[in-house]
């Protein structure tokens, strides 16, 4: 324990290099800094003192307890809308024996956090949560050490009620009066053993979201809601499509407009600043109609997409061989193959991208949505030619983004824009076009799988062949992951990063096969891409489980028997038992008009296991059909917080029913053609099918990442259903009551 | 162009120097510093925007604010009487219903309106009046739960 005036050598070295550039920075409003007022029995909560990240060992980089009275979290995770706050805080708290309602939590700071990359792939229980989970272990050793010291007796005597510690020979003190003001200065060392999850008390049970009340009062709460004195409101008026130039532009006009503070032109990256919101879109609209560009169409049109990504052709990428197996699969029994098809799909979030961003004497401070806060400071770096530690980014909660959007780019465009007007607060956010046009989207992916079965129908062989652009261009250090700075008169040049794993993520299959192959054909497409909810594990799944449904039917097998049969893993077999026990899966009422399908995975084959029932009633008339229900069933490992992974899972599986039922970017030559939700509908709530959810909770098991775990299958579930019904197999994506061959039903 | 505009908006009125072609959506976020409606889509499509009129749920982010004088406006910050919450807000945070948030508003307000003219909903008149309303998350069913929930607290209080 160190006074934080008496800084150690290595910490003062630190300050002083970067210390004093800190103060420089704006402070995050005080609206932002988690300051719950006092309710009856907690004190005010007094902001903690910022102070910068030094290294990922300390205690002090995840766990303060400089507000008196108030445990403070770090955590270098965004809360996205997934409820990562409140799981994070139960984690803690449990360590550290304080109540939830005594605990804060900042996120996503470079002034302030931990470096932990991007808030993806569900990996913030496993990776932040166990961070803080051994920090918090340590925290409290630490703390009964000092109390131990003091009454001259072990730590292990002691008792911890809420902060009080207290000794079995009566004497009584809080944390804090140990700390005396001072801060916990130690490392995790592993010395310290977490608690027996038996003995837990706040993780596993549903408390509620803070953040939640803020919203429903209309607190201050996201990026969108950040006043600074002085700000003014930008907007950018991007190329009509890709690669179109700005040739020329009339800008008198709109300078001359009411409000307009500055119009920026820098090659073809074109933007307005004006004093009130309204006066910039005004400018904006204005803007858009007077520029001059030179038309680059799009040469692969969406007709052409399927020929266009079977005949990139170039040596696959070889994720799994297994010599001879077209062999195994021609002389067997039972053979199959077919071919499945994935559009491009948006993350669509319903606010478009928003962020602010000032310079002050060569800082630049931006707040940001971005679900990295560490890699987009890299990419500001790399565009002003700045040291890093000369940029500050603080997360601020967006929209939801369900993987790369907008965020990312509004904050690199937010920092150019101010540049040009030192000093002063830019807020820029998106119109609902740049957000739909401009968005990375999740990629079109082809599939190819044949498999061979012997005459029991035991599977013996499975062959996949997988095209897939890139699942991740996200801002890495190089500025030309920023959009608009490949616009700019001095363009900085994009080149796509390698990212195979996330195209084949689940697509070998978990069943238990003889003979497994997986050939992957990197494809360059038209469109941007990059990370969607699950990356290419949501395509790769539709087409498995929907293939091994066919493969099933061919066979003459139940769905879920079949697939019990055929995994290994306790757990897998467990979600698939459950779900057809809730569902009565046995006893269903098969009719004329419904049908009923089932899908399984294992998200990246290693996290997550969820099975689901999909249900389906069609309406042979009107040629529709409609998703009645959605029932899943999810093991994550130990549950910190049920009632969040249950609103994460029936959120995944809704969405998953609108990406399968209804989404895929249209767009021609001359650019996108989804510019809003009537151009890109998403599933609204007339349409949305019942949804339950059921837990196997797994204590003795580590937490693992859920929120991606329900996309694959559900799309296959749905396919599967309408074959069920209809007789009739869809293989691309979306599944649109058109593609039924009403024929036949 | 600049003209003055009376509103009223949670229940007192406000003379101010406006353009009346401005839609109310950015008076609301910039003169009354709400955060409440909310830019979604600019095109009266997804609900960000949405305020009581006159108790019915309308968008905000094309209708020129001019056209709204002489109406009684209720916005989100409106809802909450004698620092009590309104029912349908309670009923949200009780039945978390919630992932991003970004669409609360509109959620809410539909839902308040339909409580005022359908204190007993069916399901059906619950998912038509919040259907106005996009939600990315996918939080749907928790908000009919909520919706569900409020008209039984409202309910059993008359």
């Amino acid at each position: 324990m160190k006074d934080p005036q008496q800084l150690d050598t290595s910490r003062r070295s630190f300050l002083k290099s970067t210390g004093n550039l800190m103060i420089g920075f704006n402070l995050i409003p005080l609206a932002f800094c988690q300051t719950k007022g006092a309710t009856n029995e907690n004190p005010p909560y007094q902001v903690t003192p910022l102070r910068p990240h030094i290294d990922n060992k300390l205690i002090d980089s995840w766990i303060r307890l400089d507000a008196e009275g108030y445990l403070t979290i770090l955590s270098g995770k965004q809360e996205l809308g997934q409820g990562i706050k409140i799981a994070l805080i139960q984690i803690a708290a449990e360590e550290l024996d304080i109540s939830p309602d005594r605990c804060r939590i900042i996120n996503a700071d470079t002034g302030q956090t931990a470096n932990e990359g991007f808030t993806a792939g569900s990996n913030s229980v496993e990776g932040s949560g166990k961070a803080i989970r051994n920090a918090a272990a340590e925290a409290r050793l630490y703390l009964l050490k000092l109390a131990a010291q003091k009454w001259k007796t072990k730590p292990e005597s002691l008792s911890v009620e809420n902060g009080i510690v207290k000794s079995p020979s009566g004497d009584e003190t809080t944390y804090w009066k140990l700390l005396e003001g001072k801060y916990i200065e130690g490392t995790v060392t592993g010395e310290a053993i977490p608690k027996n999850p038996k003995t837990y008390k706040y993780v596993g049970h549903s408390l509620k979201r803070e953040d939640i009340h803020k919203m429903v009062m209309g607190e201050s709460h996201f990026v969108h809601d950040l006043r600074m004195p002085g700000m003014l409101h930008a907007r950018v008026v991007h190329p009509p499509s890709y690669q179109d130039r700005l040739v020329s532009v009339d800008l008198a006009e709109v300078n001359a407009m009411p409000g307009i503070v500055k119009v920026i032109r820098n090659g073809s990256f074109l933007a307005i600043v004006a004093e009130r919101e309204y006066q910039a879109i005004k400018a904006w609209t204005k803007l858009k109609s007077l520029g001059v560009w030179e038309k680059s169409p799009i040469d692969i049109l969406p007709s052409q997409l399927i020929g266009s990504i079977k005949s990139s052709s170039g040596k696959p990428e070889e994720v799994k061989a297994s010599p001879g197996i077209e062999e195994v699969i021609s002389k067997a029994a039972i053979n199959h193959q077919a071919e499945y098809f994935r559009p491009y799909q948006m993350h669509a979030s319903m606010g478009p991208s928003c962020a602010l961003a000032i310079w002050e004497e060569n800082l630049l401070t931006v707040w940001t949505a971005t679900q990295g806060v560490y890699p987009v400071r890299a990419t500001l770096a790399d565009l002003f030619s700045l040291d890093e530690e000369k940029i500050r980014c603080i997360g601020v909660p967006g929209s939801g983004c369900y993987g790369q959007n907008g965020a990312d780019d509004v904050s690199g465009e937010a920092a150019l824009i101010a540049k040009e007007l030192p000093g002063r607060h830019i807020r820029l956010q998106w119109m609902r076009e740049d957000e739909n046009k401009w968005e990375p989207y999740g990629t079109t992916m082809a599939f190819q799988l044949s498999a061979g079965m012997d005459s029991e129908g035991t599977i013996t062989a499975w062959d996949t062949n997988v095209w897939s652009d890139s699942h991740s261009t996200r801002p890495n250090g190089r500025a030309a992951s920023f959009v608009s700075a490949r616009h700019l008169e001095n363009p900085f040049e994009f080149t796509k990063g390698g990212f195979s794993a996330g195209s084949y993520r689940n697509g070998i299959p978990e069943y238990s096969i003889p003979a497994k192959q997986l050939h992957l054909y990197n494809y360059s497409g038209p469109l941007r891409v990059s990370s969607l909810r699950g990356l290419g594990a949501y395509g790769n799944t539709f087409a498995m489980e929907s293939f091994l449904d066919e493969l099933i039917h061919k066979a003459g097998k139940d769905p879920i028997d079949f697939r019990i049969k055929n995994l290994e893993d306790p757990r897998a077999k467990a979600v698939l038992e459950k779900l057809g026990e809730k569902t009565e899966w046995k006893s269903r009422q098969k009719t004329a008009n419904n049908g009923f399908g089932i899908a399984y995975s294992r998200y990246k084959n290693s996290t997550s296991y969820f099975a689901v029932l999909a249900e389906v009633e069609i309406n042979k008339a009107a040629k529709s059909y409609r998703l009645k229900k959605l029932t899943g069933v999810i093991d994550s490992g130990l549950v910190i917080n049920p009632d969040g992974l249950i609103n994460q899972t029936e959120g995944g599986m809704i969405q998953a029913a609108s990406w399968s039922m209804l989404e895929e970017v249209n767009y021609d030559q001359n650019g996108i053609t989804s510019i809003d939700w009537f151009t890109y509908p998403i599933l609204r709530i007339m349409e949305v099918p019942e949804v339950e959810v059921y837990i196997i909770d797994r204590p003795d098991t580590p937490p693992m990442g859920a929120g991606e775990a329900a996309m694959g299958p559900v799309s296959a579930a749905i396919s599967n259903a309408i074959f069920d019904a209809t007789g009739s197999r869809i293989r691309d994506l979306p599944l649109k009551a058109e593609k039924i061959n009403w024929e036949i039903v | 162009m600049s003209q003055d505009i009376t509103l009223n908006v949670n229940g007192e009125s406000h003379t101010f120097p406006a353009d009346p072609e401005e839609p109310l959506l950015y008076i609301l976020r910039e003169r009354f510093s709400f955060n409440g409606a909310k830019y979604g889509c600019g095109l009266h499509q997804c609900g960000a925007c949405m305020v009581l009129v006159d108790s019915m749920a309308e968008f905000t982010c094309l209708r020129p604010c001019g056209s709204f004088q002489e109406t009684e406006i209720t916005t989100l910050e409106g809802l909450a009487k004698d620092g009590k919450l309104h029912p349908v807000q309670q009923a949200f945070i009780d039945t978390q219903a919630a992932q991003c948030g970004y669409c609360l508003n509109g959620m809410i307000i539909s839902a308040v309106s339909l409580l005022e003219t359908t204190p007993q909903p069916t399901e059906l008149e619950i998912r038509e009046a919040l259907n106005q309303v996009i939600c990315r998350c996918g939080t749907h069913s928790r908000f009919i739960k909520a919706v569900k929930v409020a008209s039984g607290k409202l309910n059993s209080k008359s």
